[in-house]
């Protein structure tokens, strides 16, 4: 069996562990047109704030390959895949022939229409040469050692200006989502100082409700970032590098540089116009097979299923791509799997704040209970979303300790009626169940 | 594989299972220095209602979710022992392993530091020593694979036999 994948992160990664779990002949291919060995992309804002190295950032041991018996064509582009002849052709008139064929591109950052938009230090944020291409405009602006470092200064950066005077390293980022928040973090870590610009009216919309996200915004600002929100960038103004963003606001806002991160979507230029079926992503079944045969797609590529919206969705979060891609190698090999367990779930914190958000965290609908436990003054807020008695979401801020413990209840959709009014008390555990559902659980 | 099974019928809430896991995963390997001077977090949880108590540690689950769930590859579990291992030089303290765990059982660092604390079946001494030490042998460690299936009692009978029940 000839397999070859195109993608090595997440996806592609959990694809060569599936594959292998049931075939150790067959012959597999990694196309990437990154050069790098497989690396954790959510670990570029750690590698731009100095905190991890560049062998840190690999998300396998060097010797992966090799051990999986995995062919490497890394740093060349896949241009075209032709489904008749069963052939992928890349950027440099290279075919190679498969059996079977996973798609696992990847997302890439969605840039709006903005005037001045193409200026050279206006940069996106999710993948390493992104953390160097930033870190080539900080160098610019006069901050000298921004990645790979093991210690990063807390206090400000400056740079000399024309009249002698110190003046702080600016960066404006639009976006307070997951990625624009992380590089915000990142970058006033190395003394840069930074305001985000968002459209809604709080940070991390799709992770928060209103409560929870004024108690993290209110962190970050007590970290020293600035917060523009319910308004957008209308222009970047510069030469050949923006020196400045005008607001729709009007308000205007001096920069040494500017990062775009409003949003990913599936990279899917690949298989346009090939009869492979795509909506948002392209679609899959809980196989993870598309339409077309020995074709499969996995992670923010695919548009698999949402177990909670009960419909297709892209869910573009690291475990979800990782069980996609073992799901597909694992069928690939002609195993017969399905991964059902697709929701958004997210960890991430913010200066020592963390937070674990899962499902369906701001519902709208009669038949949604919520619970609600908050200690404002230590930055602690917890909600639980029911529907029929089942959790269907949940936000852990701050206090996040057993937070699986939830997940594991959204996955089976455990009725947990008769224990509810526990399931924010301190002791919240095994023990607030029956014995027998413990037994159950725990002897095995 | 073999596990540790948590016997809560006879279990005291002692939390002696902790005070030897922090002892034995101490540079000192002495009590008293060991919770004095190392900052050392239990890699056991006792949960405890006053009335009912229980020691729970990772379960090294077959399809393991956290090792599929963690983003820096600092969870992986050894196709060989089963045991799911930790690479704390790898860990960046992202806690998407304590999002997924369905136990619960991985803890964060008690110290603050962006670091886990997770059971690793004691593989330097081969034995639990939560399991060795608990002093009303609540704890066993067995393989109850083979025994699957053939229900509660029979499950029972196998850790009296092999716990070595003391009443």
């Amino acid at each position: 069996m000839n397999y070859v994948i195109i993608g090595n992160s997440a996806a592609g990664i959990g694809a060569v562990e599936g594959i292998r779990k049931y075939d150790q002949q067959g012959k597999i291919t990694i196309i990437a047109d990154e050069p790098y060995h497989t690396y954790s992309r959510p670990l570029i804002s750690y590698y731009l704030a100095g905190k991890v190295n560049q062998e840190q950032m690999k998300f396998r041991p060097d010797d992966f390959y090799e051990k999986n018996r995995v062919e490497t064509i890394l740093g060349k582009r896949a241009v075209k895949i032709d489904q008749s002849s069963k052939t992928v052709s890349l950027e440099d008139g290279q075919q190679i022939g498969f059996d079977k064929l996973l798609l696992a591109t990847g997302g890439k950052p969605f840039i709006p229409p903005i005037k001045g938009s193409e200026m050279e230090n206006i940069l996106t944020f999710i993948k390493m040469d992104d953390v160097r291409a930033i870190a080539e405009r900080l160098e610019t602006a006069g901050v000298k050692d921004c990645q790979g470092r093991e210690d990063y200064p807390e206090k400000e950066r400056t740079v000399v200006t024309g009249h002698d005077q110190l003046r702080p390293v600016k960066a404006v980022i639009l976006g307070a989502g997951l990625i624009g928040l992380k590089a915000a973090e990142a970058l006033v870590k190395l003394g840069v100082k930074v305001t985000v610009v968002e459209l809604a009216d709080r940070v991390l919309s799709t992770i928060l409700d209103h409560e929870a996200a004024a108690l993290v915004q209110s962190h970050l600002e007590d970290k020293g970032i600035s917060f523009e929100l319910e308004d957008t960038i209308e222009e970047f103004i510069g030469e050949k590098a923006v020196r400045k963003v005008r607001l729709k606001s009007g308000f205007v806002i001096n920069c040494d540089l500017a990062i775009v991160a409003v949003g990913v979507r599936p990279k899917v230029n690949l298989v346009e116009g090939t009869g492979i079926e795509i909506n948002r992503g392209i679609l899959v079944n809980k196989k993870m097979e598309t339409n077309i045969e020995d074709i499969y797609a996995a992670g923010d590529v695919a548009e698999g299923y949402d177990m909670l919206k009960g419909t297709a969705g892209v869910i573009p979060i690291w475990p979800n791509a990782y069980n996609q891609g073992l799901t597909a190698g694992e069928n690939m090999t002609g195993a017969d799997k399905t991964y059902e367990e697709g929701f958004a779930r997210n960890s991430i914190g913010f200066f020592g704040l963390p937070m674990i958000t899962a499902g369906i965290i701001n519902p709208e609908g009669d038949e949604y209970e919520i619970l609600v436990d908050k200690a404002v003054e230590d930055n602690t807020y917890r909600k639980v979303v029911l529907r029929d008695d089942k959790i269907v979401g949940f936000i852990y801020l701050n206090k996040v300790d057993r937070a699986g413990i939830l997940t594991g209840l959204i996955k089976e959709q455990q009725d947990i009626g008769d224990i509810k009014e526990k399931i924010l008390a301190d002791d919240f555990g095994y023990l607030t169940f029956s014995e027998e559902w413990r037994r159950a659980k725990l002897w095995k | 594989m073999k596990k540790v099974y948590a016997r809560e019928e006879y279990c005291l809430g002692c939390k002696l299972c902790e005070v030897y896991c922090v002892t034995s995963h101490s540079e000192s390997k002495d009590v008293v220095k060991a919770h004095k001077m190392e900052e050392i977090t239990p890699r056991v949880i006792v949960e405890s209602t006053g009335e009912v108590s229980f020691a729970l540690q990772c379960r090294h689950c077959d399809d393991a979710p956290c090792t599929k769930a963690c983003i820096t590859g600092a969870l992986q579990k050894d196709p060989e022992t089963g045991i799911v291992g930790y690479n704390q030089e790898k860990c960046v303290g992202c806690w998407t392993c304590i999002m997924t765990c369905p136990y619960g059982a991985i803890k964060r660092d008690e110290y603050g530091r962006s670091i886990i604390s997770k059971c690793d079946l004691c593989i330097e001494t081969g034995e639990p020593v939560c399991v060795v030490n608990c002093p009303n042998n609540a704890l066993v460690f067995i393989d109850l694979a083979e025994k699957q299936g053939e229900g509660v009692e029979e499950q029972d009978k196998l850790v009296k036999e092999q716990g070595g029940c003391r009443d």
